[in-house]
Protein backbone atom coordinates (compact mmCIF):
# COMPACT_ATOMS: atom_id res chain seq x y z
CA UNK A 1 0.00 0.00 0.00
CA UNK A 2 1.63 3.15 -1.25
CA UNK A 3 0.47 6.08 0.97
CA UNK A 4 -0.04 9.38 -0.36
CA UNK A 5 -0.97 13.08 0.76
CA UNK A 6 -4.51 12.44 0.11
CA UNK A 7 -4.45 9.96 3.17
CA UNK A 8 -4.15 10.22 6.23
CA UNK A 9 -1.06 11.42 8.00
CA UNK A 10 -1.66 9.58 11.05
CA UNK A 11 -4.73 7.00 11.33
CA UNK A 12 -5.59 4.82 14.11
CA UNK A 13 -7.69 2.19 13.91
CA UNK A 14 -9.10 0.08 17.12
CA UNK A 15 -6.09 1.10 19.55
CA UNK A 16 -6.30 -1.54 22.54
CA UNK A 17 -3.47 -0.50 25.06
CA UNK A 18 -3.00 -1.77 29.13
CA UNK A 19 0.00 -1.82 31.04
CA UNK A 20 -0.56 -4.97 32.81
CA UNK A 21 -4.06 -5.37 34.34
CA UNK A 22 -4.95 -1.82 33.83
CA UNK A 23 -6.99 -1.05 30.40
CA UNK A 24 -6.04 2.55 29.43
CA UNK A 25 -6.96 2.20 25.54
CA UNK A 26 -10.06 0.46 24.43
CA UNK A 27 -10.33 0.87 21.04
CA UNK A 28 -9.37 4.42 20.25
CA UNK A 29 -9.81 5.03 16.01
CA UNK A 30 -9.26 8.96 14.79
CA UNK A 31 -7.61 9.81 11.76
CA UNK A 32 -4.83 12.93 10.91
CA UNK A 33 -5.32 14.77 7.74
CA UNK A 34 -1.77 16.73 6.67
CA UNK A 35 -2.06 20.54 7.77
CA UNK A 36 -4.99 19.45 10.46
CA UNK A 37 -4.43 20.09 13.93
CA UNK A 38 -6.26 18.36 16.47
CA UNK A 39 -6.61 18.61 19.83
CA UNK A 40 -7.56 15.84 22.39
CA UNK A 41 -9.26 16.84 25.57
CA UNK A 42 -10.58 14.17 28.46
CA UNK A 43 -9.91 14.11 32.27
CA UNK A 44 -6.69 13.34 34.08
CA UNK A 45 -5.95 9.43 33.54
CA UNK A 46 -8.24 9.08 30.22
CA UNK A 47 -5.46 7.83 28.39
CA UNK A 48 -4.37 10.96 26.50
CA UNK A 49 -0.64 11.06 27.07
CA UNK A 50 -0.57 7.18 26.61
CA UNK A 51 -2.58 7.53 23.14
CA UNK A 52 -0.22 10.23 21.67
CA UNK A 53 2.74 8.59 23.23
CA UNK A 54 1.39 5.69 21.08
CA UNK A 55 2.03 7.10 17.59
CA UNK A 56 5.97 7.52 18.19
CA UNK A 57 5.97 3.89 19.40
CA UNK A 58 7.34 5.65 23.13
CA UNK A 59 4.48 3.08 24.10
CA UNK A 60 3.68 0.12 22.41
CA UNK A 61 0.32 -1.48 21.78
CA UNK A 62 -1.53 -4.90 21.73
CA UNK A 63 -4.01 -4.50 19.50
CA UNK A 64 -4.85 -2.47 16.48
CA UNK A 65 -2.93 -0.15 13.72
CA UNK A 66 -1.19 2.93 14.15
CA UNK A 67 -0.31 4.00 10.31
CA UNK A 68 1.85 6.83 10.05
CA UNK A 69 2.30 8.34 6.65
CA UNK A 70 1.23 4.67 5.52
CA UNK A 71 3.89 3.43 7.64
CA UNK A 72 2.75 0.55 10.54
CA UNK A 73 3.76 1.11 13.54
CA UNK A 74 2.13 -1.48 15.83
CA UNK A 75 5.00 -3.96 14.01
CA UNK A 76 7.32 -6.08 15.80
CA UNK A 77 10.02 -5.44 12.37
CA UNK A 78 8.73 -1.73 13.02
CA UNK A 79 12.05 0.53 12.43
CA UNK A 80 11.61 3.45 15.12
CA UNK A 81 14.43 5.53 14.56
CA UNK A 82 12.78 6.20 10.67
CA UNK A 83 9.35 6.87 12.40
CA UNK A 84 10.78 9.43 15.15
CA UNK A 85 12.15 10.97 11.97
CA UNK A 86 8.97 11.99 11.26
CA UNK A 87 7.02 12.49 14.26
CA UNK A 88 8.22 15.25 16.56
CA UNK A 89 7.26 15.15 20.34
CA UNK A 90 6.82 18.07 22.61
CA UNK A 91 6.75 17.30 27.04
CA UNK A 92 4.87 18.67 29.67
CA UNK A 93 8.16 19.10 31.41
CA UNK A 94 10.32 19.92 28.60
CA UNK A 95 13.18 17.45 28.56
CA UNK A 96 15.52 19.76 27.32
CA UNK A 97 18.93 18.50 27.67
CA UNK A 98 20.65 20.82 30.71
CA UNK A 99 24.09 20.09 29.85
CA UNK A 100 23.37 21.72 26.65
CA UNK A 101 22.71 25.06 25.81
CA UNK A 102 19.64 26.44 23.84
CA UNK A 103 21.43 26.47 20.54
CA UNK A 104 23.17 22.83 20.83
CA UNK A 105 19.80 21.42 21.94
CA UNK A 106 18.11 22.54 18.76
CA UNK A 107 21.06 21.66 16.31
CA UNK A 108 22.51 18.40 18.15
CA UNK A 109 20.09 15.85 16.56
CA UNK A 110 19.84 17.09 13.19
CA UNK A 111 23.69 17.12 12.91
CA UNK A 112 24.28 13.36 15.16
CA UNK A 113 21.06 11.81 14.08
CA UNK A 114 20.27 13.11 10.58
CA UNK A 115 24.29 13.78 9.81
CA UNK A 116 23.38 17.66 8.35
CA UNK A 117 26.61 19.33 7.70
CA UNK A 118 27.62 21.30 10.78
CA UNK A 119 27.40 24.92 9.72
CA UNK A 120 24.00 24.11 8.19
CA UNK A 121 22.78 22.68 10.75
CA UNK A 122 23.60 25.47 13.25
CA UNK A 123 22.35 28.26 10.42
CA UNK A 124 18.59 26.31 10.89
CA UNK A 125 18.66 25.86 14.64
CA UNK A 126 19.56 29.94 14.86
CA UNK A 127 16.77 30.53 12.61
CA UNK A 128 14.45 28.30 14.04
CA UNK A 129 15.49 30.21 17.42
CA UNK A 130 14.45 33.10 16.11
CA UNK A 131 11.23 31.89 15.10
CA UNK A 132 10.15 30.75 18.24
CA UNK A 133 11.20 34.32 19.29
CA UNK A 134 14.29 33.34 21.61
CA UNK A 135 16.98 35.62 19.70
CA UNK A 136 19.90 36.12 21.77
CA UNK A 137 19.02 32.94 24.63
CA UNK A 138 21.28 30.98 22.09
CA UNK A 139 23.91 30.18 24.18
CA UNK A 140 22.05 30.08 27.77
CA UNK A 141 21.48 26.78 29.35
CA UNK A 142 18.02 25.47 29.91
CA UNK A 143 18.52 26.10 33.78
CA UNK A 144 18.95 30.02 32.58
CA UNK A 145 15.66 29.76 30.74
CA UNK A 146 12.23 30.62 32.39
CA UNK A 147 9.54 27.52 31.56
CA UNK A 148 8.05 29.38 29.13
CA UNK A 149 11.06 29.69 27.15
CA UNK A 150 12.63 26.38 27.65
CA UNK A 151 9.69 24.95 25.81
CA UNK A 152 9.87 27.07 23.56
CA UNK A 153 13.70 25.88 22.25
CA UNK A 154 11.81 22.36 23.05
CA UNK A 155 9.48 22.97 20.28
CA UNK A 156 12.64 24.65 17.85
CA UNK A 157 14.45 21.64 18.76
CA UNK A 158 11.42 18.82 17.45
CA UNK A 159 11.56 21.25 14.71
CA UNK A 160 14.89 21.51 13.85
CA UNK A 161 14.52 17.71 12.95
CA UNK A 162 11.92 18.54 9.73
CA UNK A 163 8.96 16.29 11.13
CA UNK A 164 5.77 15.79 9.39
CA UNK A 165 3.83 15.69 12.44
CA UNK A 166 4.45 16.86 15.82
CA UNK A 167 2.80 15.41 19.11
CA UNK A 168 2.47 18.13 22.21
CA UNK A 169 1.44 16.60 25.61
CA UNK A 170 0.21 19.29 27.80
CA UNK A 171 2.86 21.98 26.55
CA UNK A 172 1.77 24.49 28.76
CA UNK A 173 0.78 22.41 31.68
CA UNK A 174 3.40 23.31 33.82
CA UNK A 175 4.35 26.87 33.17
CA UNK A 176 3.36 29.82 35.15
CA UNK A 177 0.20 31.42 33.50
CA UNK A 178 1.75 34.39 32.24
CA UNK A 179 4.52 32.39 30.21
CA UNK A 180 1.62 29.49 28.66
CA UNK A 181 0.48 32.53 26.12
CA UNK A 182 3.95 33.09 24.62
CA UNK A 183 3.84 28.99 24.20
CA UNK A 184 0.90 28.97 22.87
CA UNK A 185 1.25 31.52 20.69
CA UNK A 186 4.41 30.02 19.05
CA UNK A 187 2.26 26.41 18.35
CA UNK A 188 -0.33 28.89 16.78
CA UNK A 189 2.06 30.22 14.50
CA UNK A 190 2.77 26.44 13.70
CA UNK A 191 -0.44 25.61 12.93
CA UNK A 192 -0.99 28.53 10.44
CA UNK A 193 2.21 27.42 8.42
CA UNK A 194 0.81 24.68 8.19
CA UNK A 195 2.30 21.83 10.33
CA UNK A 196 0.44 18.99 11.66
CA UNK A 197 -0.19 18.88 15.22
CA UNK A 198 -1.55 16.88 17.31
CA UNK A 199 -1.73 18.11 20.57
CA UNK A 200 -3.19 17.12 24.26
CA UNK A 201 -4.52 19.93 25.91
CA UNK A 202 -6.62 21.35 29.05
CA UNK A 203 -6.36 25.01 27.45
CA UNK A 204 -9.73 25.37 26.31
CA UNK A 205 -9.94 28.59 24.83
CA UNK A 206 -6.59 28.08 22.62
CA UNK A 207 -8.27 24.75 21.56
CA UNK A 208 -11.48 26.36 20.14
CA UNK A 209 -9.42 28.62 18.57
CA UNK A 210 -6.38 26.26 16.64
CA UNK A 211 -8.17 23.42 16.10
CA UNK A 212 -9.49 21.83 13.08
CA UNK A 213 -10.90 18.86 15.15
CA UNK A 214 -10.92 18.48 19.09
CA UNK A 215 -11.53 14.86 20.18
CA UNK A 216 -13.08 13.80 24.01
CA UNK A 217 -11.94 10.97 25.89
CA UNK A 218 -12.65 8.79 28.66
CA UNK A 219 -11.75 6.07 30.23
CA UNK A 220 -9.40 4.77 26.95
CA UNK A 221 -12.21 5.78 24.22
CA UNK A 222 -12.86 8.54 22.30
CA UNK A 223 -16.48 9.71 23.57
CA UNK A 224 -17.08 12.17 21.34
CA UNK A 225 -16.08 14.49 18.35
CA UNK A 226 -16.27 17.31 15.68
CA UNK A 227 -15.12 20.10 14.92
CA UNK A 228 -14.75 23.19 17.50
CA UNK A 229 -17.78 25.17 16.88
CA UNK A 230 -20.00 21.70 17.25
CA UNK A 231 -17.68 20.23 19.79
CA UNK A 232 -18.27 23.22 22.40
CA UNK A 233 -21.97 24.73 21.87
CA UNK A 234 -23.41 21.40 20.72
CA UNK A 235 -22.05 18.34 23.11
CA UNK A 236 -24.08 15.37 22.88
CA UNK A 237 -22.75 13.19 25.47
CA UNK A 238 -23.58 13.52 29.10
CA UNK A 239 -19.88 12.95 30.17
CA UNK A 240 -18.62 15.91 27.62
CA UNK A 241 -21.07 18.03 29.15
CA UNK A 242 -20.12 17.06 32.71
CA UNK A 243 -16.27 17.90 31.38
CA UNK A 244 -17.15 20.92 29.52
CA UNK A 245 -19.04 22.68 32.61
CA UNK A 246 -16.10 21.84 34.62
CA UNK A 247 -13.91 23.25 32.86
CA UNK A 248 -15.09 26.15 31.25
CA UNK B 1 17.21 15.56 43.07
CA UNK B 2 17.06 12.32 44.71
CA UNK B 3 18.83 8.61 44.31
CA UNK B 4 17.55 5.78 43.56
CA UNK B 5 19.94 3.28 45.23
CA UNK B 6 21.19 1.69 48.04
CA UNK B 7 25.13 2.56 48.12
CA UNK B 8 25.64 4.59 50.79
CA UNK B 9 27.94 6.74 48.81
CA UNK B 10 25.14 7.69 46.48
CA UNK B 11 22.75 8.66 49.06
CA UNK B 12 22.36 12.30 49.62
CA UNK B 13 24.85 14.34 51.67
CA UNK B 14 24.02 15.79 54.67
CA UNK B 15 24.69 19.87 53.41
CA UNK B 16 28.51 20.17 55.10
CA UNK B 17 28.15 22.60 57.75
CA UNK B 18 29.49 26.22 57.09
CA UNK B 19 32.15 26.25 59.51
CA UNK B 20 34.50 23.82 59.54
CA UNK B 21 34.75 21.81 62.97
CA UNK B 22 36.13 24.36 66.10
CA UNK B 23 37.20 26.72 63.18
CA UNK B 24 40.43 24.46 62.15
CA UNK B 25 41.43 24.72 59.19
CA UNK B 26 43.18 21.94 57.19
CA UNK B 27 46.68 22.87 57.86
CA UNK B 28 45.67 22.77 61.60
CA UNK B 29 45.96 19.10 61.47
CA UNK B 30 49.10 19.22 60.71
CA UNK B 31 50.66 20.17 63.65
CA UNK B 32 48.06 18.36 65.87
CA UNK B 33 49.18 15.36 63.96
CA UNK B 34 52.81 15.82 64.79
CA UNK B 35 52.47 16.75 68.21
CA UNK B 36 50.17 13.67 68.70
CA UNK B 37 53.07 11.49 67.65
CA UNK B 38 56.10 13.27 68.56
CA UNK B 39 54.53 13.53 72.44
CA UNK B 40 54.23 9.80 73.33
CA UNK B 41 58.02 9.33 71.62
CA UNK B 42 59.20 12.25 73.85
CA UNK B 43 57.86 10.76 77.20
CA UNK B 44 59.44 7.56 76.19
CA UNK B 45 63.02 9.17 74.89
CA UNK B 46 64.16 9.44 78.91
CA UNK B 47 64.25 5.41 78.98
CA UNK B 48 65.92 4.94 75.87
CA UNK B 49 69.09 3.36 76.13
CA UNK B 50 71.19 4.16 73.18
CA UNK B 51 71.29 7.58 73.29
CA UNK B 52 69.27 8.32 70.15
CA UNK B 53 65.53 9.59 70.35
CA UNK B 54 62.66 7.52 68.82
CA UNK B 55 61.99 10.95 66.76
CA UNK B 56 65.41 10.82 65.80
CA UNK B 57 65.12 7.01 64.34
CA UNK B 58 62.41 7.71 63.02
CA UNK B 59 63.89 10.24 60.43
CA UNK B 60 66.52 8.32 59.92
CA UNK B 61 63.73 5.47 58.01
CA UNK B 62 61.74 7.99 57.15
CA UNK B 63 62.71 7.96 53.53
CA UNK B 64 62.15 4.19 53.02
CA UNK B 65 58.74 4.42 54.94
CA UNK B 66 57.86 7.24 52.05
CA UNK B 67 58.91 4.79 49.25
CA UNK B 68 56.79 2.42 50.99
CA UNK B 69 54.00 4.67 50.60
CA UNK B 70 54.43 6.08 47.34
CA UNK B 71 54.19 2.26 46.54
CA UNK B 72 50.96 2.24 48.31
CA UNK B 73 49.42 5.30 46.37
CA UNK B 74 50.73 3.75 42.92
CA UNK B 75 48.66 0.20 43.97
CA UNK B 76 45.91 2.49 44.68
CA UNK B 77 46.17 4.78 41.90
CA UNK B 78 46.08 1.36 38.94
CA UNK B 79 43.51 -0.39 40.96
CA UNK B 80 41.16 2.67 41.09
CA UNK B 81 42.11 3.07 36.98
CA UNK B 82 41.57 -1.16 36.33
CA UNK B 83 38.43 -0.50 38.83
CA UNK B 84 37.14 2.57 36.66
CA UNK B 85 37.11 0.54 33.14
CA UNK B 86 35.90 -2.26 34.66
CA UNK B 87 33.11 -0.80 36.84
CA UNK B 88 32.12 1.31 34.23
CA UNK B 89 31.49 -1.76 31.37
CA UNK B 90 29.66 -3.85 34.32
CA UNK B 91 27.68 -0.97 35.38
CA UNK B 92 26.21 -0.17 31.58
CA UNK B 93 25.66 -3.83 31.67
CA UNK B 94 23.72 -3.37 34.30
CA UNK B 95 21.55 -1.10 32.15
CA UNK B 96 21.71 -3.52 29.07
CA UNK B 97 18.21 -4.23 27.17
CA UNK B 98 19.46 -7.22 26.62
CA UNK B 99 18.18 -9.67 29.94
CA UNK B 100 21.33 -11.95 30.38
CA UNK B 101 24.02 -8.93 29.69
CA UNK B 102 21.94 -7.33 32.66
CA UNK B 103 21.74 -10.21 35.08
CA UNK B 104 25.19 -11.02 34.75
CA UNK B 105 26.56 -7.70 35.32
CA UNK B 106 24.16 -8.00 38.05
CA UNK B 107 25.43 -10.91 39.71
CA UNK B 108 29.11 -9.92 39.08
CA UNK B 109 28.39 -6.93 40.65
CA UNK B 110 26.85 -7.66 43.54
CA UNK B 111 29.12 -10.68 44.41
CA UNK B 112 31.97 -8.86 44.08
CA UNK B 113 30.18 -5.66 46.04
CA UNK B 114 29.42 -7.97 49.07
CA UNK B 115 32.98 -10.50 49.69
CA UNK B 116 35.27 -8.24 52.20
CA UNK B 117 38.16 -7.13 50.68
CA UNK B 118 40.87 -8.67 52.37
CA UNK B 119 39.30 -11.79 51.09
CA UNK B 120 39.01 -10.99 47.13
CA UNK B 121 43.04 -9.98 47.85
CA UNK B 122 43.89 -13.51 49.02
CA UNK B 123 41.97 -14.85 45.91
CA UNK B 124 44.06 -12.63 43.34
CA UNK B 125 47.16 -13.68 45.11
CA UNK B 126 46.98 -17.48 45.49
CA UNK B 127 44.67 -18.64 42.67
CA UNK B 128 46.92 -16.36 40.01
CA UNK B 129 49.62 -18.06 38.77
CA UNK B 130 53.25 -15.71 39.53
CA UNK B 131 53.83 -16.20 35.84
CA UNK B 132 51.83 -16.43 32.67
CA UNK B 133 52.50 -18.10 29.11
CA UNK B 134 51.94 -16.22 26.19
CA UNK B 135 53.73 -18.08 22.84
CA UNK B 136 56.49 -18.69 24.89
CA UNK B 137 56.80 -15.26 26.50
CA UNK B 138 57.05 -15.44 29.62
CA UNK B 139 54.98 -12.64 31.24
CA UNK B 140 56.08 -12.44 35.50
CA UNK B 141 52.63 -12.43 37.49
CA UNK B 142 54.75 -10.44 41.13
CA UNK B 143 52.91 -9.91 44.01
CA UNK B 144 51.69 -6.30 43.68
CA UNK B 145 50.83 -6.74 40.58
CA UNK B 146 48.31 -9.43 42.06
CA UNK B 147 47.29 -7.19 44.96
CA UNK B 148 46.08 -4.48 42.25
CA UNK B 149 44.66 -6.90 40.58
CA UNK B 150 42.48 -7.65 43.82
CA UNK B 151 42.04 -4.64 44.98
CA UNK B 152 40.36 -3.88 41.41
CA UNK B 153 37.40 -6.15 41.89
CA UNK B 154 35.55 -4.40 44.64
CA UNK B 155 36.08 -1.24 43.44
CA UNK B 156 34.77 -2.66 39.94
CA UNK B 157 31.69 -3.54 42.05
CA UNK B 158 31.58 -0.56 43.68
CA UNK B 159 32.03 2.19 40.39
CA UNK B 160 29.42 -0.45 38.72
CA UNK B 161 26.44 0.33 41.10
CA UNK B 162 27.72 4.11 41.14
CA UNK B 163 27.10 3.99 37.32
CA UNK B 164 23.89 2.80 37.48
CA UNK B 165 22.47 4.51 40.36
CA UNK B 166 23.80 7.85 37.98
CA UNK B 167 21.95 6.83 35.17
CA UNK B 168 19.11 6.01 37.04
CA UNK B 169 18.96 9.24 39.05
CA UNK B 170 18.51 11.16 35.67
CA UNK B 171 15.24 11.66 34.97
CA UNK B 172 12.99 9.05 32.59
CA UNK B 173 12.03 12.29 30.52
CA UNK B 174 15.74 12.65 29.36
CA UNK B 175 15.20 8.82 27.83
CA UNK B 176 12.12 9.89 26.15
CA UNK B 177 13.41 12.94 24.51
CA UNK B 178 16.24 11.59 23.34
CA UNK B 179 14.08 8.58 21.90
CA UNK B 180 11.89 11.16 19.80
CA UNK B 181 14.56 12.52 18.18
CA UNK B 182 15.59 8.75 16.62
CA UNK B 183 19.11 9.29 18.75
CA UNK B 184 19.91 5.40 18.84
CA UNK B 185 20.26 4.13 22.61
CA UNK B 186 23.96 4.29 22.16
CA UNK B 187 24.12 8.01 21.03
CA UNK B 188 21.60 8.50 23.70
CA UNK B 189 24.21 7.48 26.39
CA UNK B 190 26.69 8.84 24.96
CA UNK B 191 25.68 11.92 24.41
CA UNK B 192 23.36 12.82 27.27
CA UNK B 193 22.77 10.77 29.47
CA UNK B 194 26.26 9.94 30.65
CA UNK B 195 27.68 13.35 30.25
CA UNK B 196 25.13 14.38 32.70
CA UNK B 197 26.52 11.71 34.87
CA UNK B 198 29.71 12.51 35.65
CA UNK B 199 29.08 15.42 37.50
CA UNK B 200 26.69 13.00 40.23
CA UNK B 201 29.83 9.93 39.91
CA UNK B 202 32.43 12.37 40.75
CA UNK B 203 31.74 12.63 44.68
CA UNK B 204 31.21 9.11 45.47
CA UNK B 205 33.89 8.11 42.87
CA UNK B 206 36.58 9.86 44.84
CA UNK B 207 35.01 8.68 47.83
CA UNK B 208 35.80 4.84 46.96
CA UNK B 209 39.26 6.14 45.62
CA UNK B 210 39.82 7.91 49.48
CA UNK B 211 38.36 3.98 51.23
CA UNK B 212 40.68 2.29 48.31
CA UNK B 213 43.74 4.41 49.26
CA UNK B 214 43.54 3.58 52.98
CA UNK B 215 42.48 -0.43 52.10
CA UNK B 216 45.65 -0.70 50.41
CA UNK B 217 47.78 -1.47 53.65
CA UNK B 218 46.20 -4.60 53.44
CA UNK B 219 48.35 -5.93 50.61
CA UNK B 220 50.90 -5.98 53.74
CA UNK B 221 49.06 -9.08 54.79
CA UNK B 222 50.33 -10.79 51.81
CA UNK B 223 53.30 -9.41 51.35
CA UNK B 224 53.57 -6.38 49.09
CA UNK B 225 56.47 -4.04 50.40
CA UNK B 226 54.26 -1.39 50.85
CA UNK B 227 54.37 1.13 53.84
CA UNK B 228 53.40 -1.19 56.56
CA UNK B 229 55.57 -3.93 55.88
CA UNK B 230 58.34 -1.63 55.43
CA UNK B 231 57.22 -0.46 58.71
CA UNK B 232 57.35 -3.58 60.44
CA UNK B 233 60.59 -4.50 58.88
CA UNK B 234 62.07 -1.17 60.18
CA UNK B 235 60.65 -1.96 63.54
CA UNK B 236 61.74 -5.46 63.62
CA UNK B 237 65.71 -4.42 62.63
CA UNK B 238 65.55 -1.63 65.39
CA UNK B 239 64.91 -4.51 67.76
CA UNK B 240 61.53 -4.34 68.31
CA UNK B 241 61.35 -1.15 70.94
CA UNK B 242 57.87 -0.56 72.27
CA UNK B 243 58.73 3.21 72.60
CA UNK B 244 59.08 3.11 68.78
CA UNK B 245 55.62 1.98 68.20
CA UNK B 246 53.84 5.06 68.42
CA UNK B 247 56.00 7.44 66.81
CA UNK B 248 55.79 4.70 63.54
CA UNK B 249 52.60 3.90 63.03
CA UNK B 250 51.67 7.57 64.24
CA UNK B 251 53.48 8.51 60.93
CA UNK B 252 52.30 6.04 58.41
CA UNK B 253 48.42 7.66 60.12
CA UNK B 254 50.08 10.99 59.00
CA UNK B 255 51.17 10.11 55.30
CA UNK B 256 47.26 8.87 54.69
CA UNK B 257 45.87 11.49 56.62
CA UNK B 258 47.89 14.49 54.87
CA UNK B 259 47.00 12.51 51.32
CA UNK B 260 43.15 11.56 52.13
CA UNK B 261 41.81 14.63 53.91
CA UNK B 262 42.28 17.14 50.82
CA UNK B 263 40.65 14.69 48.50
CA UNK B 264 37.71 14.02 51.00
CA UNK B 265 37.46 17.90 51.35
CA UNK B 266 37.64 17.98 47.95
CA UNK B 267 35.02 16.04 47.19
CA UNK B 268 32.61 18.15 49.44
CA UNK B 269 33.18 20.60 47.92
CA UNK B 270 32.26 18.81 44.31
CA UNK B 271 29.43 18.08 46.45
CA UNK B 272 28.21 21.17 47.49
CA UNK B 273 29.22 22.61 43.77
CA UNK B 274 27.13 20.21 41.66
CA UNK B 275 24.16 19.67 44.34
CA UNK B 276 22.87 23.94 43.77
CA UNK B 277 23.42 23.30 39.90
CA UNK B 278 21.72 20.17 39.37
N1 LIG C 1 4.16 3.51 32.33
C1 LIG C 1 2.99 3.24 32.93
N2 LIG C 1 2.86 2.12 33.67
C2 LIG C 1 1.69 1.82 34.28
N3 LIG C 1 0.60 2.58 34.20
C3 LIG C 1 0.66 3.72 33.47
C4 LIG C 1 1.87 4.10 32.81
N4 LIG C 1 1.65 5.26 32.16
C5 LIG C 1 0.35 5.59 32.43
N5 LIG C 1 -0.24 4.67 33.20
C6 LIG C 1 -1.64 4.69 33.65
O1 LIG C 1 -2.46 4.80 32.52
C7 LIG C 1 -3.58 5.63 32.78
C8 LIG C 1 -3.64 6.72 31.71
O2 LIG C 1 -2.53 7.57 31.86
P1 LIG C 1 -2.27 8.81 30.92
O3 LIG C 1 -1.00 9.43 31.37
O4 LIG C 1 -2.35 8.38 29.51
O5 LIG C 1 -3.50 9.75 31.26
P2 LIG C 1 -3.74 11.23 30.82
O6 LIG C 1 -5.07 11.26 30.18
O7 LIG C 1 -2.61 11.74 30.03
O8 LIG C 1 -3.84 11.98 32.20
P3 LIG C 1 -3.30 13.43 32.62
O9 LIG C 1 -4.31 14.41 32.14
O10 LIG C 1 -3.24 13.36 34.11
O11 LIG C 1 -1.96 13.60 31.99
C9 LIG C 1 -3.40 6.16 34.18
O12 LIG C 1 -4.23 5.41 35.03
C10 LIG C 1 -1.96 5.90 34.49
O13 LIG C 1 -1.80 5.64 35.85
MG1 LIG D 1 -0.98 13.17 30.37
Amino acid sequence: MNWTPADPMVSLKDVHKSFGELKVLNGVSLDVMKGDVICIIGPSGSGKSTLIRCVNALNDIQKGSILVEGQEVNDPNLDKLELRKKVGMVFQQYNLFPHKTALQNVMMAPVRVLKQDKAKAEETARALIRKVRLEGKENAYPGELSGGQQQRVAIARSLAMQPDVILFDEVTAALDPETVGEVLQTIKDLAEDGMTCILVTHEMAFAREVADHIYFTDRGVIVEHGPPETFFKNAQDPRTKEFLSQIL
Amino acid sequence: MTYRTDLPVMLPVKRPEAEPFLGLKLWHMLPIALIAIIGPSLAFAQSSADGQTPFGILLNWAPLLLKGFIFNLVISVSAMALGTVGGAILGLGQISLFAPTRHGSWFVTQFFRNAPWLVLLFFAMFLLPFEINVFGLKIPFPDWFKAILGLSLPVMANVSEIVRGAVRSLPSGQWEAAESLAYTRLQTLWLIILPQCVKRMLPPWMNLYSILTMATVLASIVGVNEVMTLTGQALASEGGRPDLLAPFYGFVLLLFFVYCYPIAKFTVWLEKKYAVIT
